[in-house]
């Protein structure tokens, strides 16, 4: 009985969201305010019945109700309840169902927090919120339906595959979708500049918190998948450039384009056809990566049992939505008001150079993702695009923007002095150069090309940090002076920071794995030793175990650093029961930022089995940066000036001084 | 710089760098691909030893044999034609006789055997690589209801 009322509370949701689809809008453009304040209600009562519903289905999933079809495919009894939680989103028709809770809880955030929003352009963003949420909704209905039945009721489901049954299921997923999906709100704010034919740094006031939350979640979604990939998968790779990463990297790369251009037009008033242009793209790219995933049109080394009919399904809504977009895009845009020209050489040609950068970069990804699809079609020929192509376009690509990072927040708006801001750099490029030269000497040598990757990496990290010195008046000003100043600065200007000294801090992780991490694969009996990253690793014996739905066999190793034993290692491969389905469970160590990674093979005779053995030095910087670049997203939330955000206040003298603000 | 003078060191900037970009792009698209085969593909193709390649098709069952411990070699097949491939490192969990399997790598010069540096994973066991599964089809090849996609 409960799990129709949580089908049936979908369609009532669904029935809201046509409501909230329809009638603001009309309201909007008759100026009625009843209609137009309809939208607020519409989207909490949706959010609601959407939440119910999702709740329905955990529900069953806790009790392990097998008469639930999508349970008994995805769920056992003996699994532990974590994993039956999270199982819910661990299949397709949760996982939709999950990508439309989101989306439904990002339209109520916006009924709750957008009180000082225009009544019309609030009542715009929540009617194209709703048509998204329709568009899915009935997908969902249509094709997916996770509150299908299963009559007789089987007395034992058939369990979540194995690989999913991992804490790593319980955080990617819900962190990625409020980062994808955040994104529909930026794209439901342009929609609507565009039907009302009106923008301006308000409206960007507005969008940039949006965007900036997207993002922050996206980053933790896709660090947290690839740290996740890197432990369980057992390759020891931390990045693959599959269709599945990218169809997540895409909307990330746009997203922080339009993070940086949306500052432009809050300052200064331009790019503001730009702007709306990124918004639209960056949720296009969250909707093509939605179809990516789900269809399964592309190989990839992610990809869980798909179905292509429903890719269909959803290429339709990715045609309407995007199509629509852009066809309004082409209309409405030469209405909006075009902002000024501005001097190449300034803060704002800085972040004009860091779009250039980071949507060509997207179009490389995008290329290279959707060549094999686009290939197979024109001649039949099967390709695969690996990380070859990637490192040697997207790579090659990225240089410049590194090295033009620390500029952007330096340079003045309006008018940059150059020469003044390279001066001012040359001790980060000193000091990066140091450091570059000290690691490749402590690594004995290596490709020298990695010795300019850390001085990259360091010179960034520097270079933020100089920035925030600059602005407290360091060295200038009296000590107490300058921590006032410091302690003053306007949280946003420490969130850039953050970020910034992220990318410098990921960038010297993965120029030290690439270059010195060292893989051995050996054949190792009771006793044998292996040296491995400065360590030595005894191999002690295999051991039988079991957990509560799978047996297991660990291998036990010894790490010992110069003769006197340092720590251990237990690396095992399980076979879960119900799928009859073997999976490596890696053993992993961590040095200071490094890692010691041991995988075990095939049994061979007499005790002995093959090993795969790597040392990942400072591997640990590639999401430790990440940790950085989100803690500069969350303060930079926490910024005054978006708390505020309200549009007479903008029109306000600023009481921070041009140049000091962020 | 007048206004209009601005305004062309911009769009001469950005055209200048997505033209770089394009290039860039083609360039790595002529050396950095793999074309897809599957074994029976390979007798009418002549693929010049040391050319990246993948390789997909079925592990032909009783054919992998374990060598000193590290090397694996085994046959791909699609039921046309076979290959023999060898590989050093460890499979992936989800290999098996009879299964689908991608596998990356290169002819040596003077040889018939595959040499493989990866072997692709699956994540599902019902899951089948779509190149695969769309190719075996293509071959006529039955398969069950087990490793289709579904």
């Amino acid at each position: 009985m409960i799990i129709e009322l949580g089908h049936y509370a979908l369609v009532l949701a669904l029935a809201t969201a046509f409501v909230q689809a329809a009638l603001p809008i009309m309201g909007a453009r008759l100026n009625d305010r009843a209609l137009m304040e309809l939208a607020s209600s519409a989207a909490l009562a949706c959010f609601l019945l959407v939440a119910f519903s999702f709740a329905v289905l955990t529900f069953a999933y806790v009790t392990s109700d097998f008469s639930v079809r999508n349970v008994w495919e995805n769920s056992h009894s003996l699994k532990p309840l974590i994993y039956k939680i999270s199982g819910v989103w661990g299949n397709h028709e949760g996982s939709m169902l999950l990508w439309l809770l989101i989306l439904v809880f990002f339209s109520a955030l916006v009924a709750t927090f957008g009180r000082n929003l225009p009544e019309t352009l609030k009542a715009n963003v929540l009617a194209v919120q709703a048509w998204i949420a329709v568009a899915f909704t009935l997908f969902i209905l249509l094709t997916s339906n996770p509150f299908a039945r299963l009559i007789p009721a089987p007395g034992e489901g058939k369990d979540l595959n194995p690989i999913l049954q991992d804490i790593g299921l319980a955080i990617h997923p819900p962190l990625l979708y409020l980062g994808y999906v955040g994104f529909s709100v930026c794209f439901s704010f342009a929609i609507a500049a565009l039907i009302e034919g009106r923008i301006d740094a308000a409206w960007a006031r507005w969008v940039r918190p949006w965007t900036l939350a997207a993002w922050t979640f996206l980053t933790a979604g896709i660090s947290m998948g690839s740290y996740w990939a890197y432990y369980e998968l057992g390759w020891g790779g931390w990045w693959f450039w599959d269709p599945v990463e990218n169809a997540s990297f895409m909307p990330w790369l746009a997203g922080t384009a339009l993070l940086h251009s949306a500052l432009v037009m809050e300052k200064r008033e331009a790019l503001k056809i730009w702007t709306v242009l990124l918004a639209i793209m960056t949720f296009s790219l969250s909707l093509l990566g939605t179809f990516l995933v789900r269809s399964g049109v592309l190989t990839s080394v992610h990809a869980f049992a798909t179905d292509p009919t429903r890719g269909v399904f959803i290429l339709a809504i990715l045609v309407f939505f995007i199509g629509g977009a852009f066809s309004l895009f082409a209309f409405r845009a030469s209405r909006l008001k075009s902002g000024g020209i501005f001097a190449p050489i300034s803060r704002e040609g800085a972040l004009v150079f860091n779009n250039l950068i980071l949507t060509t970069a997207t179009a490389t990804v995008l290329t290279g993702t959707l060549y094999p699809l686009v290939l197979e079609a024109l001649t039949g020929d099967k390709i695969s695009v690996g990380p070859p192509f990637f490192n040697m376009t997207f790579g090659l690509l990225m240089l410049p923007l590194l090295f033009a990072v620390p500029f952007g927040p330096l340079l003045a708006w309006k008018r940059g002095d150059l020469a003044g801001v390279s001066q001012r750099l040359f001790a980060a490029v000193a000091v990066g150069l140091f450091f570059g030269c000290i690691y490749y000497y402590v690594m004995n040598g290596g490709p020298i090309l990695a010795l300019f990757g850390i001085a990259l990496g360091v010179y960034v990290i520097v270079g933020a940090l100089t920035d925030l010195a600059l602005r407290s008046g360091l060295g200038k000003v009296a000590g107490n002076v300058a921590w006032r100043r410091f302690s003053g600065l306007p949280r946003s200007a420490f969130g850039t920071a953050l970020a910034h000294i992220g990318l410098g801090v990921t960038l010297i992780g993965i120029v030290a794995v690439t270059a010195f991490e060292t893989e051995t694969v050996v054949e190792m009996k009771p006793g044998m030793t292996v040296d491995a990253g400065g360590y030595t690793l005894r191999f002690d014996g295999m051991r039988n175990g079991s957990g509560p739905n799978y047996s297991e066999e660990s291998g036990h190793f010894t790490i010992m650093s110069g003769g006197v034993v340092v720590t251990d290692i237990w690396s095992s491969k399980r076979l879960y029961q119900a799928r009859r389905m073997p999976t490596t469970e890696a053993g992993i160590r961590t040095f200071g930022l490094s890692q010691l990674y041991v995988s075990l093979g095939d049994q061979i005779s007499e005790g002995g089995i093959v090993v795969r053995i790597w040392w990942k030095p400072m591997i640990l910087c590639i999401w430790g940066g990440t940790l950085f670049m989100m803690a500069g997203g969350f303060v930079s939330l926490s910024d005054r000036r978006l708390r505020v955000g309200a549009p007479t206040r903008a029109k306000r003298p600023k009481t921070i001084p041009v140049g000091a603000a962020e | 710089m007048t206004r209009k003078q601005k305004r062309l060191a911009i769009i001469g900037g950005g055209v200048g760098f997505l033209t770089l970009a394009v290039l860039l792009v083609m360039f790595a698209f002529s050396q950095a691909i793999a074309y897809f085969y599957v074994p029976s593909d390979l007798a009418k193709a002549d693929v010049p030893p040391g050319t990246r390649i993948r390789l997909g098709g079925l592990v032909e069952a009783g054919s992998v044999k374990r060598g000193d411990g590290k090397t694996v070699t085994f046959t791909v097949t699609d039921t046309l034609g076979q290959v023999p491939v060898t590989y050093t490192g460890i499979l992936p969990d989800l290999f098996r006789e009879g299964q689908g399997v991608v596998t990356e790598g290169t002819f040596v010069a003077g040889s018939s055997v595959f040499v493989a540096d990866s072997v692709l994973a699956k994540h599902d066991e019902t899951y089948m690589p779509k190149d695969v599964a769309d190719r075996l089809k293509a071959q006529g090849v039955e398969l069950s209801g087990k490793e289709t996609v579904r």
